[in-house]
């Protein structure tokens, strides 16, 4: 490097890592935009509902959405699945961010203990709950054509353990703001009501957002409690159900990509619109652990 | 090795602490169950002096209490509501009758049944109106083993209720002899939102909590010593308690056909294997990639992230679904390198042990990254400039930079959450059974026994002998505790070996 132009080396120095990086940016943008390109494509296939050896259709039109929409049990489980999000987004929100205030605010006896047993709880895979619950909630009628109200208990009865995150975000609440509240008479009711709450929307949005989101991937309490029947399914068991088996894929493989579409695009849209605040939860989470 | 000073320990490197750390970690076993045989023996101590204390406690309030309190030992509340305190009083009164009512009429039933969790099996009963043989229910094992948990947490819930009562005597007795008052219903209701606000708030979730994580659980544990499975339902045919036997089987290798130690070794080793590779790959991987869109001078850095971050929108199981279907004998990836002459046959992805793994990891590096990218910008955001632009001026390569600064920060905020990421991983259910769901077959483990399949984690073995033919509950039950003891011992070693383990209260 020559002593009087040090710039222009590193100028065309950083130019050349800068064009590696823009070559391997697109290359990854190619490969994480494939698939969804593809399943959009195939979705839109009209000539064949099996499976074909290439991607761009021959024949185009919206038949798959028509007939998803039309003949076959996915409004049903669309909705299934639609109200389960919405109540396990407002319980979920409420439990959560309860047990994280009083964690993050208050101490009492028995908080360590508490928190403690959430942590050895933690450990233990949450299926094998299901070896009991499935038993009794079936004894209440909460399994198979019913299983709504069942998964929307499974998915909110426990979620108290889940109050890391937010009480990581309390916790940086200033304790004296509460001080200063309880010092000119509010009630705790009225400090965590009045107070906390205002300061809390990033967290309160990404907890209602993930809340929201956890119940269309649900694969595995979803299938055990709706145990094969196909009205009390959520999108994710039934669309597996069609390309489970070599006969229902052969009729059912471009509807079950119409439906992955039609499932993606609320939720990936909502998603988009609060990412914001799902990336201040994450950072957060895994920065206090 | 021997122990270091705190200057000499400051002055190593990341990976010589961290190698120190490990080395002292395993150096320390012996004297950690000295301490924790220690820990253990105090705690019982503990305990039996408690209950001394508590025994003495309740003998005093009885012997100095006046009648109300005495009668209090029987009724429960009742010196509450001779004092005024109605509402308490009424409570805990409710409370003793349910518990009473509940013990006469079926407590009793299911206490006597758990020791053999049933013995009248069902039988048939000529019925001379319909002249055939009718089924009569026999005892019902599950409803046995269920009540009769339920009844011992009951008795336990009654006898602190009461303690709690006979605590309550001494307290008022005590309020009223220094001659100040009771607390009445009305502030009693007021303190709902106030002073007791945290149990108001507590009250729910940890009921759920109790209900459907707590019981379950001490219920699986149960199970886990039973020999509960679909042969033996506890309806059509009772179960019972066998000891340790499911244990031995899943551990020791027996000498019969089915060896399940040989199942579960392979599943925990892949278990092990595969959450390693996935959680490291998507580490460091992810790392590179903000790394790489951070960098200054690159432009549409929130067009890079988005397109990404689209993974984590599109709920899970569709690309997942879509991904292991492109990959099929038959599907698109198979088709288009035909068509281009690549290949000749089709390349059998989810139909080899091996392809199957490593398209299982390259897969969840797909799904990880976008993640681990997202957390890795935020906290590399947060590292000082001027420690890259100082060791700029010093000489230091981009190589250098990374191992000296980036990578020491990153796992020290880092250390707890890739614990966290680890244990996901271990269990990483959509992941796995949507892609493969634990396929393909091997002829050992399938002469093994167990139905496990070799890309099957401990989660996803677990799940498909629970809900398939078999219902194999006492072996779901058995595993369910082998990924506790795998999952509490790591947690346990990590958190004593990385540095970043630091007090809750820091934040505050």
């Amino acid at each position: 490097m020559s002593k009087n132009k040090p710039h222009l080396g590193m100028r065309a120095k950083s130019t050349i890592s800068n064009t590696v990086i823009y070559v391997i940016l697109v290359l990854m943008s190619i490969i994480w935009l494939t698939p969804f390109v593809c399943i959009l494509l195939e979705s839109f296939r009209i000539e064949s509902t099996g499976r074909v050896g290439y991607i761009i259709p021959k024949q185009w039109g919206f038949d798959n959405y028509i007939n998803l929409w039309t003949k076959t049990n996915f409004p049903i489980w669309f909705r299934n699945t639609f109200v389960i999000a919405l109540a396990v987004a407002v319980l979920q929100t409420l439990i959560v961010l309860s047990v994280s205030y009083v964690l993050s605010r208050i101490r009492f006896n028995g908080r360590k203990l508490l928190m403690n047993t959430c942590l050895v709880l933690g450990m233990f895979p949450g299926f094998v709950t299901m070896i009991v619950l499935y038993k009794v909630l079936s004894g209440f009628g909460l399994t198979g054509a019913n299983s709504v109200p069942g998964l929307i208990l499974v998915y909110c009865a426990s979620s108290g353990m889940g109050y890391y995150v937010s009480k990581g975000f309390f916790d940086t609440i200033p304790k004296s703001l509460d001080e200063a509240a309880r010092v000119d008479g509010a009630t705790r009711f009225q400090v965590f009501y009045k107070v906390i709450m205002p300061l809390s929307k990033p967290i309160v949005i990404y907890t209602i957002l993930t809340a929201f989101m956890a119940p269309w991937g649900d694969f595995m309490f979803a299938k055990y409690i709706s145990h094969g029947t196909e009205a009390g399914m959520n999108v994710a068991v039934g669309l597996q159900y069609w390309i489970s088996s070599k006969t229902l894929i052969s009729t059912n493989y471009t509807m079950f990509c119409a439906g992955g579409v039609c499932v993606a695009l609320p939720v990936t849209i909502l998603f988009m619109c609060l990412q914001k605040y799902y990336v201040e939860g994450v950072t957060g989470g895994a920065v206090k652990g | 090795m021997k122990k270091l000073t705190d200057l000499e320990y400051l002055r190593l490197n990341t990976v010589q602490r961290l190698w120190y750390n490990i080395v002292q970690f395993f150096l320390g076993i012996p004297q950690w169950f000295v301490n924790l045989g220690k820990t253990i023996v105090s705690k019982v101590v503990a305990f039996f002096v408690g209950i001394k204390n508590e025994m003495v406690d309740i003998v005093t309030t009885f012997t100095k209490g006046s009648w109300k309190t005495k009668v209090s030992f029987l009724v429960m509340g009742f010196g509450n509501i001779a004092r005024g305190q109605v509402m308490r009083g009424l409570l805990f009164l409710a409370f003793e009758a349910v518990f009473i009512v509940y013990m006469v009429t079926t407590g009793g039933y299911w206490l006597s049944k758990f020791r053999t969790l049933g013995d009248v099996p069902p039988g048939e009963v000529y019925n001379e109106i319909l002249d055939t043989y009718v089924r009569v229910n026999g005892d019902d094992s599950f409803k046995i083993l269920l009540y009769g948990l339920l009844t011992i947490l009951f008795i336990i819930a009654f006898i602190y209720t009461w303690r709690l009562n006979v605590k309550q005597n001494r307290i008022s007795e005590e309020i009223l002899a220094s001659g100040k008052k009771l607390k009445s219903g009305k502030d009693d209701l007021r303190s709902v939102l106030d002073d007791q606000f945290h149990k108001t708030l507590l009250a729910l979730p940890i009921t759920g909590i109790i209900v459907f994580t707590v019981i379950p659980i001490i219920f699986m544990i149960l199970v886990a010593f039973t020999n509960y499975d679909g042969a033996h339902d506890g309806y059509s045919n009772l179960f019972t308690w066998i000891g340790w036997d499911n244990f031995n089987e899943l551990i020791s290798s027996s000498s019969s056909d089915a060896n399940l130690s040989y199942t579960f070794g392979e599943i925990l080793s892949w278990t092990l294997m595969w959450a390693f590779f996935a959680t490291f790959t998507n580490y460091f991987l992810g790392m590179l990639v903000a790394i790489l869109i951070n960098k200054k001078g690159i432009k549409f850095k929130k067009l890079w992230r988005g397109i990404l971050v689209l993974t984590i929108a599109v709920p899970q199981f569709v690309s997942l679904l879509y991904v292991s279907k492109l990959f099929d004998t038959n599907g698109v990836v198979n088709a288009m390198l035909l068509k281009f002459g690549i290949i000749d046959q089709a390349i059998r992805f989810w139909e080899n042990t091996t392809t199957a793994r490593i398209l299982v990891i390259v897969v969840n590096i797909w799904v990880g990254i976008p993640y681990l990218m997202l957390v890795s910008t935020g906290i590399l955001m947060n590292i000082p400039q001027d420690l890259y632009e100082s060791s700029k001026i010093d000489g230091a390569s981009v190589w250098q930079q990374y191992m000296k600064i980036t990578l020491p920060y990153m796992l020290f905020v880092t250390g707890p959450y890739l614990l966290t990421q680890f244990i996901g991983n271990i269990n990483n259910f959509n992941v796995i059974y949507l892609l493969t769901n634990g396929r393909p077959a091997s002829p050992d483990l399938v002469t093994s026994g167990g139905s496990a399949t070799t890309t099957d984690l401990l989660v996803t073995w677990l799940f498909n002998i629970t809900t398939g033919a078999t219902s194999n509950y006492k072996l779901a039950a058995v595993i369910a505790i082998m990924i506790f003891i795998v999952v509490a011992g790591l947690s346990l070693i990590v958190y004593n070996v990385i540095p970043s383990t630091r007090n809750e209260e820091d934040y505050s």
